[in-house]
Formats: C-alpha cells, structure tokens, sequence
C-alpha cells in the first residue's frame, strides 16, 4: 500500500479538477473522486503491471462520471449551470475581469457534447498525451484528434460569441477535418 | 517545401498541445508564418488552452477535503474488512451456542442437518468463484500459460478434460484474453481463463465437463465473502459447464456470458 500512498496522492488534486469540470458540481465531483480512490484501492492489485496508475486512474473516474451524467440525464436532473460556476472555488479572486472571462470559458465548455469536453480536458488541462487520452476514453488516437480539432474550433466559436448551432465560417471545417491544409 | 510530408490538422493540434518534435515543430512554424489563416487558428486556440488551464487551476491548488484523505480511506477499507472477516465466526458462535442449547433441551438434531453438498451448476459457481477469488487476485501470475500461447494452452487443457475447449474472443466487449489455467475441483479437473480490461478489472470464465445439469440455462449468481462481491452467470451446454466471473454485479456480466455462449457453440 505504500507504492499507492506514493503513486496516487499527488493525483488527487488533477482527479478533482477532470471531474470537476466534467460534472459541474463540486460536491458530485468530489463524490465520483471518492468512489474512483475506494475502487483504486480494493483493485490495486489487479492493476496491470504495464499501465501507469494516472491513466488507469483517470480511466476509472472517466467511466464513474460518464455513468453518472447518463444517470442524471436520465433522471432529467441538471446542475444548474450559473449556480455552478459562481462557485467560490472557480472564481478567482485576482480581478473581476479575469473571473467574468473565467465564468464565460466554463460556460462554453459546458456547451461542448461531453466526449468533446472529456478529450479537450484530458489534453489541454491534464496533460495526457493522445495515447493515453485514447487508452482512458477507450477509443481511437484518430478519433482522440477529430474530437479535439472540433471541441477547440466549437469554443472557439462560442467564445467569439456565436450563437450555438450558427453556421460555420469555415464551411469545409466540420467534414474534413484532417483534410490537407496545405 | 514540405516535400516530405504534408501538414495536417493533427499537426496544428499537436503544434498546440506541444506535441511535436523539434523537427516538425520547425516546419509548422513556418507553415504558421506564411498562412494567417491557421495561424490566427492556432494562436486562438492556444489561448483557449491556457486559459482553460487558468481558470480550472484554483481546484489543483484547493486543500484536498478530508474526505479524499487518501490514508484514511485504506483504512476504512481494512475496518470493513476485518468486520468482514469478523462475521462468520460470529455465526459460528451462535450455531455452537444454538447446538449446546439444543442438547440441553433434549432437542434432536432437528433443522440442523448438514448442507447437501452443491451439485451441477450450482457446484459449478462455487468452484469458478473461488478460483476467481484465488487466482484474480494474484497480480504477478494469474495464469499459467499465457495469451501469446493460446494454441498451446488450447491444446493442454482440452487433453485434461477430454474434451475440446474453446476460448472465446472478448476484445470487442473491451476484453483482452490474458491466458488460462488448470484448476482442480471436486467435481475434476477444470480450466479457467483471464481477460481484463483497459482499467486492470478482471473476469474468469471457468469450463469443466458436468455430469448433471448438462444442458442449464444461464443463471445469475452472486455471493458476498469478506466484503468482496462476486457475480457469475453460469450455463451448460452439451454436457459441458461453464461459469463467468468477476467482481462485478451478475447482470452486468451478462451480456458477456452471451457473446461467450455465442462464440462457444460456433467454434465446438
């Protein structure tokens, strides 16, 4: 149990913030981080020896959160979105601006479908590469990269302040994505 | 320019994340320099990037709340473990007791005969679930012979049971084959084979030759020991037994004791 202690506590915090911004509310996400640390545990052992304990890690708390948004969607149940990110914890106090852009970004992520959302914050925030983003969503590296190209252009755009579902200014964008650019 | 390789979506990404070898990222650059287009692009996206990062990074830097306090939740894991363990002692106090107290009444050994010994599927479970509990746990050495040898193992183990064995391919549930063993039950000798999953879970499926129940439906089955929960789905075919395992709830298993069964009669 020590190798654990060593390999997994310094995960905990990265594990609250992927969850945290999967599922909105904080007390949910902490909820799915408990749930994934207690499976951790009583499978330490049945970890394959070749995998490295962040991604089976992230693996574990992705299909936790990913069953309990299909549940909640179920129940018909939603966090409410504005009371989620006037959160304390996620507006930061250095200036009102920073906050308020902050707030926005949040918002426009939570417009992305939730595989979209998953892959851009696998990559962009936790720093995973693609194989390993592709080893936790259990799906191709190929389908890793289209799902990012098109969660960046979509906040992209949501940022610009179009309004959801706006035509794309770049027509070709969508259906060719890895289409030669040159 | 860029004779060798063409630059691609992917590479624009991978640009972004800092994905790319010194090499590539030289060619990009310069790609960058003379398309404003996706030049404009990737420099929205890289800010996108970072400010994800910005505004998400007040929960990295949070105090983790005592309820994720990793050390105590291994302990509360032991606790419940040895309460566990705790239990059936219990129960055997009390049916030591209930015997004393029965003798002293003049009471017959009324309602107390021994359990019949379990027989065709029912023995079956109980023989795939106790190797499971046996042999999953064992990170180092599940199986004895393993994937890479498949034909090998095939080969053995249809010669020990007399029978030919087939190993269903269960990848596409997100299964990937790790090998087999032989195992010894009251009933013969038996073979179980490994599969685990991208998070390191692992399920069992048992076979033996029954000599009752030869041909059962698909049964669910669950059993608590020790805090541990195990689930199996445990059918027979053909005089032939088999028993799906995992720590997993028996309906969940389900789907793969269908493919299994499915698998099985087209290859025997």
């Amino acid at each position: 149990m020590k190798d654990m202690m060593q390999l997994v506590e310094p995960l905990i915090p990265p594990l609250r913030r992927y969850a945290r911004a999967l599922v909105r509310d904080a007390a949910t996400a902490d909820d799915l981080v408990q749930d994934c640390l207690e499976r951790a545990i009583t499978r330490w052992h049945q970890r394959r020896a070749d995998g490295d304990a962040r991604t089976w890690l992230f693996t574990i708390l992705h299909n936790l959160a990913v069953s309990h948004i299909r549940q909640n969607r179920r129940r018909g149940g939603q966090v409410a979105l504005d009371d989620a990110v006037a959160e304390p914890a996620l507006s930061r106090p250095p200036t009102q601006e920073d906050a308020l852009r902050h707030a926005d970004l949040l918002r426009a992520l939570d417009t992305l479908p939730e595989d979209q959302r998953a892959v851009l914050l696998l990559v962009s925030v936790e720093d995973l590469s693609y194989a390993e983003a592709a080893r936790v969503l259990d799906i191709p590296i190929g389908t890793v990269m289209s799902r990012l190209a098109r969660a960046r252009e979509k906040l992209a755009q949501h940022m610009e302040g179009e309004p959801a579902g706006a035509t794309i200014h770049r027509p070709n964008f969508g259906a060719s994505i890895f289409r030669r650019v040159k | 320019m860029n004779a060798g390789r063409p630059i691609t979506e992917e590479d624009l990404q991978a640009y972004v994340d800092g994905a790319l070898d010194a090499g590539r990222r030289a060619e990009i650059e310069d790609y960058l320099a003379r398309h404003a287009e996706a030049a404009q692009r990737v420099a929205t996206y890289t800010l996108q990037r970072a400010a994800l990062r910005e505004a998400l990074a007040p929960i990295v830097d949070a105090p983790v709340p005592d309820s994720l306090n990793l050390a105590r939740l291994i302990e509360a894991r032991r606790d419940r473990q040895a309460r566990a363990w705790a239990g059936p002692w219990r129960n055997l106090a009390a049916a030591v007791l209930l015997l004393v107290v029965g003798g002293a009444g003049g009471w017959s050994m009324h309602g107390m005969a021994a359990k019949a010994p379990l027989s065709g599927v029912n023995a079956l479970t109980q023989e795939a679930m106790d190797n499971y509990r046996v042999y999953a746990a064992d990170s180092l050495r599940p199986v004895e012979m393993r994937a890479g040898e498949e034909q090998q193992l095939l080969q053995w183990v249809s010669k020990r049971l007399d029978r030919p064995v087939a190993v269903p391919d269960l990848s596409a549930s997100g299964y990937r084959f790790m090998g087999g063993r032989l195992i010894a039950t009251a009933h013969g000798a038996g073979a179980m084979f490994f599969y685990d999953d991208a998070g390191g879970n692992r399920i069992a499926m048992m076979v033996r030759p029954m000599t009752v129940d030869m041909d059962a439906p698909m049964s669910e089955h669950r059993q608590e020991t020790a805090g541990q929960m195990v689930g199996g789905v445990t059918w027979s075919n053909q005089g032939m037994g088999y028993s799906l395992v995992a720590d997993a709830p028996p309906q969940a298993l389900h789907p793969l004791a269908d493919e299994a069964r499915r698998q099985i009669r087209a290859k025997i």
